[in-house]
């Protein structure tokens, strides 16, 4: 265990810690000029002299994974974009709107580094020919929309951004834009229908973002974390990138994992793909606070299924979590100690499923309700047998293809998790409330 | 083309809209291919004078972004932090998603509402602060975490609320 | 052409469909609700789910939203399949959570979508012990009643009024449970075809105010299909009458002229019929007395007052052909007019004569919807032939993209 809170950036050493080395020499890097004396757009120099197709050859090689939870391989999502066939606008967007419950790395990496994701954003625009780029940042982030501002002010000077970049013919420029609190928007649909200024609903898939998206045009959305592993790749390459996991993970690259509850520790470090959980939780956030017990744990947000005590060994990575009855996500994981009841534990992320759903299809917009409602009666000790039937029938109705997004899966995850491994916490709640019921009668 | 007569009258923008709002909702529409784009910016600029968007204004915004009321007060009310009835001098955004949760969220909201004497949704009576829960503010590692107006605070306590509203009159 | 499997049944279909469609056109029932054939699919309701197989031999299959999968060659699916079978229910019962089941009060019923779609899927336990989510209703005018507490969301309204319509005054607001479809604010609705959420609305949260000033159920009215005479368009609709009040108006489907649509001004404007002042047998007036007659002896006092006089019949494009050709035989051709100027007539006799010789194509309104380019000369199409308003604008939002194949979505 850790005594001391251990710093992002581990060692600082940049060919082990890509993301977040530069934060060992500055607290944060926030202007062109440090950036660029720390290695900064370098991997962008290096892009723009390739040929933007031997750019994407070199993002599939490294198979970099996307980072906003979906793990999908970005390379591969860069594939399927339209062919440029100057017909009009070509979009990219970064969905910085972070609002997954227990996620904040996208917080730090703006508010420190927000030359990084611009950099990243230069190489996908300049691989993909967009011609238009919007950060969609969350409203919240007041502070990560300024300096994201201020940087891009400061690289449109240096000729980065803008008509005929550095001279090679292609002008692209990047706007933020700033949400205004919805969850939904974290939806690679609903957010591009948000940003042309709609009701944040999602939209069916076909046709993909890639073909039609912002204003009916080719449009790639990646999340923060994704873009920002880019500019290292150019550096140093597609085998290095994926030695950084080896002997770990089949899963290439650095991650930011973390930790949030009741550690001693909370926070974030950077550490290669199939990192157990136990080495997040014991060396890096100290363990749990003094005379707490792990009982439950959530790898990567509230969407995630929870995993039990005896699963902290395993690595972080997508395939063995999924093994385990779970989901990676964001890899922030988020502990739940064994004083912390599981049904009230269910129950305040089922409400936030509830109040967060877009209201377009039946399932999400009336059974996300009822599942709050039953697990309120429970908590109350209201709660009858049905009532935990019914939760568990709700998971396998509010599945994938039975619902039009994938936010009503999300939500079934943790019910799915906690019922399954602590299926007794909620059978006492029903028990006691016989007890009640059989109390008052004898008064 | 019309087909439908255009019953609504022209509302004038300028009388009421500040000309700096005008200007700054002109230059967001100056981002985006289509005007429309820019309704939350809009929205968000406008409320920044009330701490809320009435429905004078709502029209003015639709008129500058060609857009319909009805589609623009169907973003307005989609969104958690755009407010279309009054609220208090200041509002206080508590998060009330897992992370916080975990770090005693719910115990944080009961001493807010004890302290202030509302409940959530309410304003106090002398109209300075209007209590609101939020989904995650992203700053999960510092719970409970809750925002008032433009700042974030992390790692609040129930001891520490007085002092902290102390600072919003 | 293309051939589905349903159940095991074989069956050629046109291949452009989508599963719903082709189903119903077969005649095999599958509930839905946010479907609607002029309206197209969004996929929101999740009612119409069968399971879809890959080939015959897998037998697993997963649920598809049958309005949402192209009714393709080699299709396989299977209604009757049990997990698609209890999905359907479980639907009808998360709708079921949160309505009133005020049918005994309800307007709608009897001819409700969401009675018929409930008996179709077999839900009749209510499981839910918990509130219902409830709204405020606004005033949406003299013809329209509002009663939000029944709605389903499957967002049909808000789709017909704005983009089918092109309506400014309508649309959804809040979100997740409490999404609310109405005006900004309580108001006449605008749009001169407003009275089709009647009928779009699979519930009773719009019904016809028209009819509940006398209200009587679905199955006392007597139909008989009509044309109306509002305009020359020619819209069909089904007047219901009951005790020799004409009670309302709805739409009869005519696939040429009108299909799903009718324009406020035919489906309200009939209030005339009812009027008590309206005289419903002869009357003669003398000398300021009003006395009611027989028809024969109304008939006999005016051939009686024209008979070897000169009689000039003056005919109105108003009324009937047959009206006019009566008193055109009645007269004499000389002594009779059309009532138009000459001028005009000359002109409509211009303008027939082009028709008929020209080779000039009188397109069907139905036909206008898929037209690229529509030139309208010195007319109000709206307040003259509203129902092909209708369609010149379903065809431009078709062209301008608000109705893009990327924007399958509302708001």
């Amino acid at each position: 265990m850790n005594t001391e809170p251990k710093p992002i950036y581990g060692d600082g050493n940049p060919e082990t810690h890509p993301l977040t080395w530069r934060l060992s020499k500055q607290e944060h890097v926030r202007s062109a000029d440090d950036y660029e004396a720390l290695e900064g757009y370098a991997g962008f120099k290096k892009a723009i002299g390739m040929q933007p197709k031997e750019v994407l050859d070199v993002i599939k090689a490294a198979t970099v994974k996307g980072r906003g939870g979906a793990g999908f391989p970005a390379g591969i999502k860069w594939s399927l974009m339209a062919p440029n066939d100057n017909s009009g606008p070509r979009y990219l967007i970064c969905n910085a709107d972070e609002m997954e419950p227990g996620t904040f790395k996208d917080r730090l990496l703006m508010e420190k580094l927000p030359h990084q994701l611009i950099e990243g954003m230069l190489i996908a625009a300049y691989t993909l020919e967009a011609t238009q780029g919007y950060i969609f940042i969350r409203g919240e982030y007041i502070e990560a929309a300024g300096y994201l501002n201020e940087a891009l002010d400061q690289i449109r000077a240096k000729g980065y951004l803008g008509e005929n970049i550095q001279g090679t013919g292609w002008s692209f420029d990047l706007h933020v834009h700033t949400g205004a609190g919805r969850y939904i928007c974290g939806e690679e649909t609903a957010l591009i229908n948000s940003l042309e200024g709609r009701r944040a609903n999602p939209r069916t898939k076909p046709p993909f973002p890639q073909v039609a998206g912002a204003w009916g045009r080719p449009t790639i959305v990646n999340n923060v974390e994704t873009y920002n592993n880019l500019p290292a790749i150019m550096l140093r390459g597609p085998e290095w990138y994926i030695g950084l996991s080896e002997g770990k993970s089949k899963d290439p690259g650095t991650k930011i994992y973390g930790a949030s509850g009741k550690v001693k520790f909370p926070g974030l470090w950077e550490l290669p793909f199939g990192t157990t959980a136990r080495e997040v939780i014991e060396d890096h956030a100290g363990g749990m606070r003094d005379g707490l017990k792990l009982k439950a744990w959530l790898p990567g947000g509230a969407s995630t299924d929870f995993l039990a005590a005896e699963h902290i060994d395993l690595p972080m990575d997508a395939e063995s979590i999924m093994k385990a009855g779970s989901r990676l996500g964001t890899c922030l994981l988020m502990v739940v100690d064994e004083t912390q009841c599981m049904v009230s534990a269910t129950r305040n992320l089922e409400e936030f499923f509830a109040r967060e759903s877009c209201g377009f299809c039946t399932p999400c917009r009336d059974g996300l309700p009822w599942a709050v409602k039953a697990l309120k009666a429970l908590e109350n000790g209201e709660g009858k047998k049905e009532d935990i039937d019914h939760l568990q029938e709700l998971t396998r109705k509010l599945w994938i293809g039975k619902t039009f997004c994938a936010h009503a899966p999300g939500a079934m995850e943790p019910l799915m998790g906690a019922l399954k491994h602590f299926r007794g916490e909620f059978e006492a709640k029903v028990v006691n409330a016989a007890a009640q019921v059989s109390n008052a009668e004898q008064v | 083309m019309m087909i439908l007569t255009d019953k609504k009258p022209r509302v004038n923008v300028e009388g009421i809209l500040t000309a700096e709002e005008i200007h700054d909702i002109e230059h967001h529409i100056g981002h985006y291919p289509y005007p429309r784009a820019a309704c939350l910016d809009a929205l968000k600029c406008v409320q920044r004078r009330n701490g809320w968007v009435d429905d004078a204004q709502m029209n003015a915004i639709a008129q500058m972004l060609s857009m319909s009321v009805a589609d623009l007060e169907g973003v307005a009310t989609f969104y958690n932090r755009i407010y279309r009835q009054p609220v208090g001098r200041h509002v206080i955004l508590l998060c009330d998603s897992i992370a916080c949760f975990l770090m005693g969220a719910e115990t944080l909201a009961e001493a807010f509402q004890r302290e202030l004497g509302i409940s959530f949704g309410q304003t106090t009576a002398d109209g300075r602060f209007t209590l609101l829960p939020i989904c995650c503010l992203g700053n999960c590692d510092k719970g409970p975490t809750l925002m008032i107006d433009e700042d974030t605070h992390g790692l609040v306590e129930v001891t520490s609320i007085k002092q902290l509203l102390e600072k919003y009159v | 052409m293309a051939t589905i499997h349903v159940d095991g049944k074989s069956y050629e279909v046109n291949g452009s469909e989508n599963l719903l469609q082709a189903c119903l056109s077969l005649g095999i029932d599958i509930p839905y609700f946010c479907w609607h054939p002029s309206l197209g699919s969004v996929g929101s309701c999740r009612q119409c789910a069968v399971t879809q197989y890959a080939n015959p031999e897998d037998t697993r299959g997963r649920l598809v939203m049958s309005c949402m999968t192209p009714a393709a060659d080699n299709t396989y699916i299977s209604i009757e399949d049990n997990e698609a079978k209890n999905f359907r229910a479980s639907i009808v019962e998360f709708l079921m959570t949160n309505h009133p089941h005020d049918c005994p009060v309800c307007e709608e019923g009897g001819h409700c979508h969401l009675q018929d779609m409930t008996v179709m899927t077999q839900h009749d336990r209510r499981r839910y012990r918990f509130t219902k989510r409830t709204h405020y209703n606004q005033e949406l005018g003299s013809f329209i009643s509002h009663e939000m507490n029944r709605c389903i969301a499957c967002y049909r309204c808000v789709r017909y009024y704005k983009d089918y319509a092109g309506g400014t005054d309508f649309g959804v607001y809040a979100s997740a449970s409490r999404v609310y479809f109405g005006r900004p604010e309580s108001g006449t609705l605008e749009s001169e075809f407003s009275g089709n959420l009647t009928e779009v609305c699979p519930t009773g949260v719009f019904t016809d105010k028209t009819h509940s000033e006398r209200y009587n159920r679905k199955w006392d009215m007597q139909y008989a299909p009509s044309v109306c005479q509002g305009c020359s368009s020619g819209c069909n609709i089904s007047p219901g009458e009951r005790y020799g009040e004409l009670r309302r108006v709805e739409n009869r489907f005519n696939g040429d002229v009108n299909q799903y649509f009718l324009c406020d001004k035919g489906r309200f404007g009939t209030g005339y019929v009812n009027r008590a002042d309206r005289p419903r047998q002869p009357q003669f007036r003398t000398a300021g007395n009003v006395t009611t007659v027989s028809v024969d002896q109304a008939l006999d006092t005016v051939i009686e007052n024209i008979q070897a006089k000169k009689v000039l019949g003056i005919g109105s494009p108003r009324a009937s052909l047959e009206s006019n050709f009566a008193l055109r035989e009645l007269v004499g051709q000389e002594n009779y007019s059309t009532g138009m100027s000459q001028k005009e007539q000359n002109l409509v006799e211009l303008a027939a004569s082009i028709m008929q010789t020209e080779g000039v194509y009188n397109p069907t309104m139905r036909e206008i919807e898929s037209y690229d380019a529509v030139l309208i000369l010195g007319e109000d199409l709206t307040q003259t032939a509203p129902r092909m308003a209708l369609s010149v604008r379903e065809k431009q939002s078709q062209r301008n993209g608000s109705r893009a194949p990327y924007s399958r979505m509302v708001g």
